[in-house]
């Protein structure tokens, strides 16, 4: 060693840090790279409870259209019986595929976040700490993931009071946990790459409200896909909403499903979502 | 363990040919400057200079080549992540987060620069202590007024202990007394860090007063380089030259005025540079 350095070097023990400045005079050393990733993860996770418990407000609000779906279309198409849904009343049908929209809805919002965060400067300053892009966005996703579930937990609720009959064990229960955070990892995504694309919120706005409401109707959600028009099923085939559905009735309701298909697709929609956002997100660094 | 960081004698900051372009235009245009360590390097010039983007190049926030910015030795292009881990970084806008208590926006990023568990509650404490938020810790940063987000900004980029702290406009809005309070703090956390700092700012007094050396940029490019003291002193000898000699001795404000005024047209920008070419010189002679 040549010089005595002024500053400590990063990561050495015996660095000459002057008392007065305490830890702030050392630097943390850097997790091995394979923790990086869940550690971030769970930074932005912890975050997005936090604002939870400082703010229910959304939680309560954003519980109304979903008790509102279930009360009104799902109890009237109950009386109707003109969906066939296989010999469970029309309201137990519904009710999955409404714990996947609302869940859908929450996700959605997470590309406008990411555009305000930017032009706020929050997402620049968390692109300069030692965060991968793909890390950043997993981390926003799984975000995601954790307020719907807690989205969904609300929606079960008023769905139980109303009398569906849904399932209480913990397993299927877990399951449903996995299946709405990888759904709302997904569309998270979704709306994170179209972010990264068009750049500006009026944009995005107009454009998550173009892709939401056909997302919904060209899924499974409130009507059996066998139903649909060929090129609308087709449609359904291709949208992680009708996969996501299919898991939570399976689970909820133990009506025929696929489940191991269903994860499969959830898996790598999710993947796949999170890589086209981590590779857009340069866009948004600039 | 080997050092991550270059040599211990490397300049903490170096830009050589430092350029980006915004579709056509040009916003940095060959930027060279050096910032030894320990030193407060002071970035001034008009809007649109470029100063930001500057920044965001060195930050890893704008793609340039490699070669162009080393930090301590790294290059930012080729090292990102380990060049992140020396940076400390307050961008131009007031940008904490509303949703979150003060203690809570610095607890993010203390987790994601890896501070380990049990330090993490210690560190975040001294990191709002010295910058004067041990109090407001726990209120909601929505609350907070200009100065205390500027402050919280700086204990968020304080709690992972930077080697260069880049600060954009630190100061931009707020009013004397907070304006002091911000620099008051940040001289103390550096005489007991001997963090390197590079800044941006428009107001003329406190370049004079706390940076050590100054770059003036204009139109993408440093028009001057060198202490305050040896700027102003530069004017007052071309002046002496030019024969209007006998007025008060120049500011800091009256050498902005003189590389960045507004009626600069090319021909005479083109004289300026020669004038920065052998200031850059003395620069280096004197530095
Ligand atoms: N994202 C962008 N897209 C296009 N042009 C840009 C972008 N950001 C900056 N510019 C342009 O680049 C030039 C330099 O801008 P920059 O923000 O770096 O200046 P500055 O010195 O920081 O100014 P100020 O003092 O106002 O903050 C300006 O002409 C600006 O219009
Ligand atoms: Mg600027």
């Amino acid at each position: 060693m040549s010089a005595t350095p002024v500053v400590p070097r990063p990561g050495s023990a015996e660095s000459p840090a002057a008392p007065a400045a305490g830890l702030l005079g050392v630097p943390p050393r850097a997790r091995p790279g394979w923790r990086v990733f869940p550690a971030r993860v769970g930074a932005m996770c912890v975050v997005e409870l936090q604002k939870l418990r400082h703010d229910r407000t959304e939680l309560y609000t954003r519980a109304v259209q979903p008790a509102l779906w279930l009360l009104i279309f799902g109890e009237t198409f109950t009386r109707l019986h003109v969906i066939p849904t296989g010999g469970i009343p029309y309201l137990d049908y519904l009710a999955p595929g409404i714990i996947a929209q609302s869940a859908m809805f929450i996700a959605i919002f997470y590309g406008i976040m990411i555009i305000w965060e930017r032009d706020s400067g929050v997402l620049p300053k968390l692109l300069v700490t030692p965060t991968p892009h793909s890390a950043l966005v997993a981390g926003k996703a799984f975000a995601a993931g954790v307020k719907s579930v807690i989205q969904a937990v609300v929606v079960i609720l008023i769905a139980a009071v109303l009398g569906v009959a849904m399932t209480w064990n913990p397993l299927r229960l877990l399951g449903v946990v996995v299946v709405v955070v990888l759904g709302s990892a997904f569309f998270s995504c979704l709306s994170m790459s179209i972010a990264g694309i068009v750049l500006t919120r009026d944009r995005l706005m107009g454009i998550g409200q173009a892709i939401t409401m056909p997302l919904f109707f060209a899924s499974n959600a409130l009507y059996p896909v066998a139903l649909m028009p060929g090129w609308l099923q087709a449609v359904s085939k291709v949208n992680p909403l009708s996969y996501q559905v299919d898991a939570l009735r399976g689970l909820l309701l133990g009506t025929p499903s696929h489940l191991w298909l269903d994860f499969g697709v959830l898996i790598l929609a999710a993947l796949a979502g999170i890589a086209a956002a981590s590779s857009l997100m340069g866009r948004l660094a600039r | 363990m080997t050092d991550r960081t270059g040599t211990d004698t490397a300049d903490a900051l170096s830009c050589t040919g430092l350029a980006y372009s915004f579709g056509g235009a040009r916003a940095v245009d060959g930027v060279d400057l050096t910032v030894a360590p320990g030193e407060v390097f002071g970035l001034l010039g008009p809007n649109g200079a470029g100063k930001t983007t500057a920044i965001r190049a060195i930050t890893t926030l704008l793609p340039v080549p490699a070669g162009m910015v080393q930090v301590f030795g790294l290059d930012v292009a080729r090292e990102r992540m380990a060049v992140r881990r020396l940076l400390g970084y307050v961008p131009q806008q007031l940008s904490a987060d509303a949703n979150l208590t003060g203690r809570e926006n610095v607890e993010l990023f203390a987790r994601v620069y890896d501070v380990p568990r049990r330090e993490r509650a210690p560190r975040i404490v001294q990191a709002l202590e010295a910058v004067g938020l041990g109090d407001a810790a726990d209120r909601m940063a929505g609350t907070y007024s200009g100065g205390m987000v500027r402050r919280l900004e700086l204990a968020q980029a304080l709690v992972s202990a930077p080697r260069l702290l880049i600060l954009d406009e630190p100061t931009i809005g707020l009013d004397p007394i907070a304006r002091t309070s911000v620099w008051d703090r940040l001289t103390e956390v550096r005489a007991a860090t001997g963090m390197t700092v590079l800044v941006t700012t428009h107001y003329m007094d406190e370049a004079d007063q706390y940076c050590d050396r100054l770059a003036l940029m204009h139109r993408g490019r440093v028009r001057a380089l060198g202490t305050p003291g040896r700027l102003k002193a530069e004017l007052a000898d071309r002046r002496a030259r030019s024969g209007e000699a006998d007025g008060p001795a120049p500011t800091l404000e009256d050498v902005f005025r003189h590389f960045a005024g507004s009626g600069l047209t090319d021909e005479q920008a083109g004289g300026e540079f020669r004038d920065v070419r052998n200031t850059r010189r003395t620069a280096s002679r004197v530095g």
